[in-house]
């Protein structure tokens, strides 16, 4: 039985937070980080902010932290202007509620590389408001202006009196006061202290010590864990489950079932997956059991001819093409993709008659309290959602079924229920980024100049099952147009159609990039089969049309510069480039790849340079790119979900194959000074890979590569 | 009844003979650094020492460890070359979510107990059984050069 748990009492007044701030460990060398939870302070003049007399300052979170690094820049947000260093501060991860709800996601989310475009002013506007009070107090107590006070390191100073008052001794009068009427003043960016300099992720510490808490560590007291079975055909049901011989594994208390999954719940985790490995169960797999993945594709392909939506023009991209000196056409394939973060899919419930506690990682904390409640019955504010950190999320999270799982199980016991499901019950029954075929035609004139482009997308719309009201009135799923309607290029005609598709046997869902990372993929391929047919270096092809885009075509110079675009390379051995604007921020990327004449592929370096507006926490954003850009590689160079009789073949990371260390390129980041607003980051080194590399492989080769995975099956 | 010596403690653990290691030290031990990716030891989140060696704890059952010393991440502390990876990891901060990072950790250090010096193909040997799905090696490279540097 565990045995490192809090004693009832504890958990039953801080729920999570006490466990945590228990579990974690003393102050580090650098930088005390603590994730709290139900404190009281008397002074929360925002949802985002909260000071106690004992002088804490706990900083609340609106994003849930997934490895982003957002818990680093969303604190150094906020301590900007609350005139705060990082190692003064604990923070704690927003509980379910409206003031966390952002326009860019319509909910309370973090997904979309939205996060520091989302908060960017709301928190260091809520930074600013808190100082601002906590002058006027302090002010009000030695009787001077406001204006002749300063606050800086936590503590307000009286210059002229030599006076001090510390955040902690004002609070209690601070919270007396009415908020202002008007925001205050924010800092100007020039005086930044914190805001663009590379700061130390405030969670490292604990994730290197080992005692930060991933969902999957929480212990509640009195929990049991479970491990579940679900009807591996989507649509399926469970018609009967034989338990006899499960209930006789050593260490299995109970066998539960739902409409399609059956949990069978032990002493720990052995012990259920023992139990679950001894049942025998019967589904009826209903109408998807025949669905395979060339089903999938076919579909896609034949709605590449016939019916469609006009989702974008400009000008006339068919009367262009047609009157072109040269005609291009080409069509790609990609797959469908799982998430495979390293943390399997968990999820810890209490349910009591009138208290719901869950403990789980969470992109959209709102809509698993709102699930919760409707399933338990309970009121919305009876059940608290303890966000914990997640170990990868990549758009998994933006998923919540897994939590109306979890609850439907731990309903029907007293006790608290850890499910965690195994690698391959997270693989097979993972929501998938959807597979796509796009077609693309374009025209040269006789100087090899582009006229026009025609292309057609062929895919679900993940949007109209996410976010149904966010689906644009003539059926565009907009997360499409990202990177197709908009691109880098100053084109003279497009002409951009969308036949929708929904693929059976599957549910799609977002991933490290839906629409950019496809969109990426086929439109940087085809420039660069226009620059080869026009005869035109592919560096060249793209800067003569970015004329009107300084931004991209500052950041293709660059990386082109540090790549030593041009200069002679080994034989077998390729460069490639993608240009992109998509998430609001600018990347130009050069791969360079070996290829060996049986076709393997190596990947030797990939430069990056990029213009993501205001920099937050650069060493983060370099971070990004990095770990965006291996995410990418994995899934450009390998990965395919497959389905054969409804059933989804790749279980495990040996069937489903994540770049590793020996396959990992040098990757050289290079960040573009900028003044502009923040844009999102997250994703953009995914949506960045299979372009430049495809592109680099077929400098190499000689050949094209139109089909994902490249070194895949059909590829 | 087992008896398991981890981290220079004996601990008694009544659990059934094909256990994995892994589930004793996270729902028995109450441990829950040591980390569950796979569970067919193709990802390494689950390493921990055995009588020094990096072995993944998922796949191994406890009752086959006996009586030679396991460490975990926890375990590390105090130990020279476990610290000095461990700020390494920080210097150049190496982790992004973080899951695998423990298991990263262990690897690391028992690279640099028996190899103090390691070329890049070294370091490629031992960490690639180490998956990173927030693709941190290029990080956790650097961060192995560093440490060995002042190891």
């Amino acid at each position: 039985m565990p045995v490192a748990m809090l004693s009832r009492r504890g958990a039953l007044a801080g729920a999570g937070g006490l466990l945590l701030a228990a579990m974690l460990p003393r102050a580090p060398a650098r930088g005390a980080m603590r994730i709290v939870e139900d404190q009281t302070g008397p002074f929360a003049p925002n949802a985002f902010v909260r000071i106690a007399v004992d002088g804490a300052i706990t900083l609340i979170l609106p994003n849930v932290e997934m490895g982003q690094g957002i818990y680093t820049g969303e604190a150094m947000l906020i301590a900007e202007e609350l005139a705060v260093g990082l190692d003064q501060i604990q923070i704690e991860a927003a509980p379910p509620g409206d003031p966390y709800i952002t326009k860019e996601l319509g909910t309370q989310a973090t997904g979309g590389s939205t996060s520091t475009i989302a908060t960017w002013t709301g928190l260091r506007q809520a930074g600013a408001a808190a100082r601002t009070l906590l002058i006027q107090a302090a002010a009000a107590r030695w009787s001077v202006g406001p204006e002749t006070c300063q606050a800086e390191a936590g503590v307000i100073r009286h210059a002229a009196s030599g006076r001090s008052l510390s955040y902690g001794e004002v609070a209690a009068a601070a919270a007396l006061l009415p908020a202002p009427a008007a925001p205050a003043p924010l800092r100007d960016p020039a005086m930044f202290r914190l805001i663009g300099t590379s700061q130390h992720r405030l969670d490292s510490p604990a994730k290197v010590a080992g005692t930060a808490i991933f969902g999957i560590d929480v212990q509640v007291p009195g929990m049991l864990v479970g491990t579940v079975a679900a009807c591996p055909v989507l649509g399926g049901i469970l018609t009967h489950v034989d338990a006899v011989a499960a209930r006789k594994v050593p260490g299995v208390r109970d066998v539960l079932t739902i409409g399609n999954a059956v949990c069978v719940v032990g002493d720990h985790f052995w012990a259920a997956r023992k139990g679950l490995e001894a049942l025998s169960i019967t589904w009826d797999e209903g109408v998807n059991a025949a669905v395979t993945t060339a089903t999938i594709y076919r579909q896609l392909h034949d709605a590449l001819d016939g019916p469609a939506i006009v989702a974008h023009t400009k000008g006339d991209a068919k009367a262009a093409i047609a009157s072109a000196a040269t005609r291009i056409e080409a069509t790609y394939q990609q797959p469908l993709l799982a998430h495979a973060p390293m943390e399997p899919i968990n999820c810890t419930v209490q349910v009591g008659p009138d208290r719901c506690d869950i403990w789980v990682g969470s992109q959209v904390p709102l809509r698993a309290r709102d699930a919760a409640a409707g399933i338990t019955g309970l009121a919305r504010d009876q059940v608290h959602v303890h966000n914990q950190y997640i170990g990868g999320g990549f758009g998994r999270r933006l998923e919540h079924e897994y939590v109306i799982q979890a609850v439907q199980f731990a309903r029907q016991v007293s006790y608290p229920l850890k499910i965690i499901w195994s690698r391959e019950e997270d693989l097979t029954l993972d929501r998938f980024r959807p597979a796509y075929v796009d077609r693309l035609v374009g025209g040269l004139d006789r100087d090899g100049n582009l006229v026009g482009i025609e292309h057609r997308i062929v895919g679900p719309a993940v949007v109209a099952r996410w976010a149904p009201e966010a689906l644009l009135p003539n059926g565009v799923d907009d997360d499409l147009l990202v990177a197709t309607a908009v691109t880098p290029y100053a084109i003279p005609a497009t002409f951009l159609e969308y036949a929708r598709r929904e693929a059976p046997g599957v549910v799609t869902a977002w991933w490290r990039g839906v629409g950019g990372t496809r969109g990426v993929f086929v439109v940087e391929s085809f420039i660069d089969e226009l620059a080869a047919q026009a005869g035109v270096d592919p560096v060249a092809f793209r800067r003569k049309m970015t004329g009107d885009s300084p931004r991209a075509r500052a950041v293709l110079d660059l990386a082109a510069d540090k790549a030593n675009w041009g200069a002679p390379l080994p034989p077998h051995v390729g460069r490639g480039v993608a240009l992109q604007y998509v998430f609001g921020s600018y990347l130009a990327t050069v791969m360079e790849v070996e290829m060996s004449d049986t076709g393997t592929v190596r990947v030797r370096r990939a430069i990056v340079a990029v213009d993501c507006g205001r920099v937050v926490n650069p060493d983060q954003v370099v971070s990004q790119i990095e770990g965006g850009l291996i995410f990418g590689l994995s899934a450009a160079l390998y990965n395919e979900v497959t389905l054969q009789g409804g059933r989804v073949q790749e279980d495990n990371f040996n069937s489903y194959r994540i770049l590793r260390m020996n396959e990992s390129p040098m990757i050289d980041v290079h960040l573009v000074d900028s003044t502009e607003d923040p844009g999102g980051i997250g994703e953009t080194g995914t949506a960045a890979a299979a372009a430049a590399l495809a592109n680099a492989m077929a400098a190499a080769s000689g050949r094209r590569y139109r089909t994902l995975p490249l070194m895949g099956r059909q590829a | 009844m087992l008896t398991l010596q981890i981290n220079g403690v004996a601990h008694q653990v009544d659990v059934p003979d094909d256990m994995p290691l892994l589930w004793v030290l996270r729902d028995v031990l109450g441990m829950p650094g040591t980390k569950f990716g796979c569970g067919i030891a193709e990802c390494g989140a689950c390493t921990v020492h055995v009588d020094g060696k990096p072995v993944r704890s998922c796949s191994l059952p406890a009752s086959l460890v006996g009586a030679r010393p396991v460490t975990t991440i926890e375990g590390l502390a105090g130990d020279l070359v476990g610290e000095g990876v461990q700020k390494a990891w920080l210097d150049i901060d190496v982790v992004q979510c973080g899951y695998c990072q423990t298991g990263q950790i262990m690897s690391a250090v028992a690279l640099l107990k028996a190899n103090p010096h390691p070329t890049d193909d070294d370091i490629d040997q031992a960490m690639s059984g180490n998956i990173c799905r927030c693709g941190t090696y290029r990080r956790i490279r650097a961060a192995i050069r560093n440490a060995a540097g002042v190891a």
